[in-house]
């Protein structure tokens, strides 16, 4: 503890939540780390079959990068704007990344159709099966994110931007970023580092 | 009503500014657009490239987490950046850990073909 914690008192509730939370951020940072582990180890069993130099398009993969980043920017905008009780700024930004965070939704899967139709699914080789867990894995992320941002839209509809409910988007906020940085894991060494 | 910020701690200390997610955002873009040169030219040295991208993406890394998740220096901060500094000893022995193992493993393994001789 600092001496000026002393002096302010207990800290206030909104960086006590934000603290827990980002524990539980960095809890989930450790379990992607299990299955980044797991991929660097397979990431060469391709047991005959397709590797990621054949596989990945770096196109496709810049335009994903572009959606998240774009996505978190617009997710911070909206926390700022609900900061200032701007509500109709907020509603744009979350509309504009619930938009972005979908087209990479759509993007992710149109990927994984593409591969399973090639004959490049999951069951295919252990280096698909990791690929698949973990770019699954910040996936299944995105849309338990996605599912999150439209309750906290509809709360802060019929709660206004109160205290808790300006928390809570704080706590959203801060997941949606932790995904962006994961994402940047992801691109550096499944897909760039993959498709050399 | 409760109150939320304590005295003399404003509220964009925790939600950051305008321009810091902007200053974020041309960073991380400018790092990405990096990554992507780095690996599709000869710009660097074909071995170093790999350590190029990692050094990028850690700098990005960072660029996100003081720009966006404003984990920084401020008094308010100090526990953020310690449970930081435990996720990332965290996540440096389980994935080196396991790439340690997991080598040495292999190199005490038999090759399928040695199996194949030995069956014979």
């Amino acid at each position: 503890m600092s001496a000026h914690a002393g002096i302010a008192g207990p800290a206030p509730v909104r960086i006590v939540v934000a603290y827990g939370f980002w524990i539980f951020l960095l809890s989930d940072i450790i379990l992607f780390s299990a299955l980044f582990a797991t991929y660097a180890v397979l990431s060469g069993q391709t047991a005959g079959g397709p590797s990621g130099r054949e596989l990945f398009e770096l196109r496709h993969v810049g335009v994903e990068t572009l959606c998240l980043l774009f996505s978190s920017y617009t997710c911070g905008l909206g926390v700022l704007a609900i900061e200032r009780r701007r509500l109709q700024g907020f509603y744009l930004s979350f509309a504009l990344t619930f938009v972005l965070g979908a087209a990479f939704l759509g993007l992710e899967l149109s990927e994984f159709v593409g591969l399973i139709a090639r004959g490049a699914g999951p069951s295919r080789s252990a280096f698909l099966s990791a690929f698949f867990s973990l770019v699954g894995l910040h996936g299944a992320h995105v849309s338990a994110g996605l599912v999150w941002m439209s309750f906290m839209v509809a709360q802060t509809a019929v709660r206004g931007p109160r205290d808790f409910v300006r928390r809570r988007l704080l706590c959203f906020s801060l997941f949606w970023h932790a995904l962006d940085i994961i994402w940047v894991a992801l691109l550096t060494l499944v897909y760039l580092l993959g498709a050399r | 009503m409760e109150q939320d910020s304590a005295p003399g701690v404003g509220e964009s200390e925790l939600a950051g500014s305008f321009a810091s997610y902007t200053a974020g955002l041309a960073f991380a873009l400018l790092l990405t657009g990096a990554s992507f040169i780095v690996s599709q030219t000869h710009l660097l040295w074909a071995p170093g490239v790999p350590a190029g991208l990692i050094v990028l993406a850690i700098a990005q890394m960072g660029v996100h987490l003081v720009f966006f998740l404003h984990i920084g220096t401020g008094p308010d901060n100090t526990n953020n950046v310690l449970a930081l500094a435990f996720g990332v000893l965290i996540v440096v022995l389980v994935v080196s850990g396991s790439l340690w193992i997991m080598a040495h493993l292999n190199a005490n393994m038999l090759s399928p073909s040695a199996i194949m001789q030995m069956q014979r």
